[in-house]
């Protein structure tokens, strides 16, 4: 899902680091209203988390690999603004220092994972989880699915904005100039991806590290989001 | 809320880049390729035959200094795993590194007014 340079014509790259300009400034105002001093090691936390489950690529038998991103979990422990913020800086230093994922694409690439997986995957948890009273089974449940629907909304933006390319820009020959694949490839390969494996995968990275804070550091459960 | 200990879970991520390298080791084992729509111009034209004129500009837009996390030289096999963890390690103390300095400017004003409420923390 990390859209490498040269696969988004300017039209999509510009609008969406435009778009991602604005949601960080928003991001930051609503962290300088609600992180406390005291957990900023937390936010330095979630974003290595962050960083680290994306070098565990799993694999699709004879096809392609594909990861989690913990951004669902990261918005459950410490919100859905300052996990924004751990997630961007994640994909920021993977583009910058391994290439993964673009420098052009990398408004697009925080839009998609940074910022809507986090986003929609969270507010599935808060609808299912809502009420600080919610059972901690419910609470599990309420990420793992949310994990799940986030990962596929990122997954379906980004197939979209790769599949726009052709459309959007193509040579004085008429051939595409940046992404070559139409959207009636780019979405049911990566969608069938997402939702049989790699959202499972998210969803599962997402309950089993929960559960495991909850025994480790229950107090960190108990102050869920 | 009170911030508990969590040396515990910076051990879990010291643990986890040490075993990064299961990230490559089953992709190989079930012989799966990259993630699909990440590929390099070489493999753009084996796929579709020609490599977009934009696609080709802008694909050499930067060069990281680890690409796909290997460092120079030691990208196959146990040089491979090996450039992993150690471009894993980096790659964690940068994040590490300026996601601490974001929170600390964007908690700045907050801490100086919360400790004015109660000096004792």
């Amino acid at each position: 899902m990390h859209i490498p340079d040269g696969y988004l014509g300017p039209v999509t790259y510009g609008s969406l680091w435009l778009a991602m300009s604005l949601i960080w400034f928003y991001a930051s105002r609503k962290i300088k209203q609600t992180l406390k001093a005291s957990e900023v090691p937390l936010l330095a936390l979630a974003a290595s988390f962050s960083f680290v489950i994306m070098m565990f690529n799993v694999p699709i038998p004879a096809g392609t690999t594909g990861h989690a991103t913990g951004a669902v979990l990261i918005a459950v422990l410490i919100g859905p603004w300052p996990a924004v913020m751990a997630v961007s800086v994640a994909l920021m230093i993977q583009a910058l220092m391994f290439g993964d994922g673009g420098i052009t694409a990398m408004g697009a690439n925080c839009f998609n994972i940074a910022f809507a997986e986090t986003l929609s995957g969270y507010a599935v948890y808060r609808v299912i989880a809502k009420g600080r009273d919610a059972s901690l089974k419910r609470q599990l449940f309420g990420a793992g699915a949310g994990a799940y629907i986030g990962i596929n909304i990122a997954a379906f933006l980004t197939a979209f904005e790769l599949g726009i390319q052709t459309a959007l820009h193509t040579g004085p020959d008429g051939r595409p100039l940046y992404s070559p694949f139409p959207l009636s490839l780019t979405i049911p390969v990566i969608m069938t991806e997402h939702l049989v494996l790699f959202g499972l995968v998210e969803a599962a990275v997402t309950v089993l590290v929960l559960s495991y804070i909850n025994k480790s550091h229950p107090e960190l459960i108990k102050e869920m989001r | 809320m009170k911030v508990p200990e969590t040396k515990k879970l910076w051990i879990g991520i010291i643990v986890m880049i040490l075993l990064s390298p299961i990230g490559l080791l089953l992709p190989e084992l079930f012989k799966a390729g990259g993630a699909w729509g990440e590929w390099g111009p070489d493999e753009i034209e084996k796929i579709s035959g020609y490599v977009p004129e934009g696609l080709r500009r802008l694909s050499e837009f930067w060069k990281s200094p680890f690409p796909d996390y290997t460092v120079r030289g030691w990208e196959e096999g146990f040089r491979g795993y090996a450039s992993y963890i150690f471009t894993g390690i980096i790659g964690v103390l940068l994040v590490v590194l300026i996601a601490y300095a974001l929170g600390k400017i964007l908690t700045k004003n907050r801490a100086q007014t919360l400790n004015g409420k109660n000096g004792n923390t």
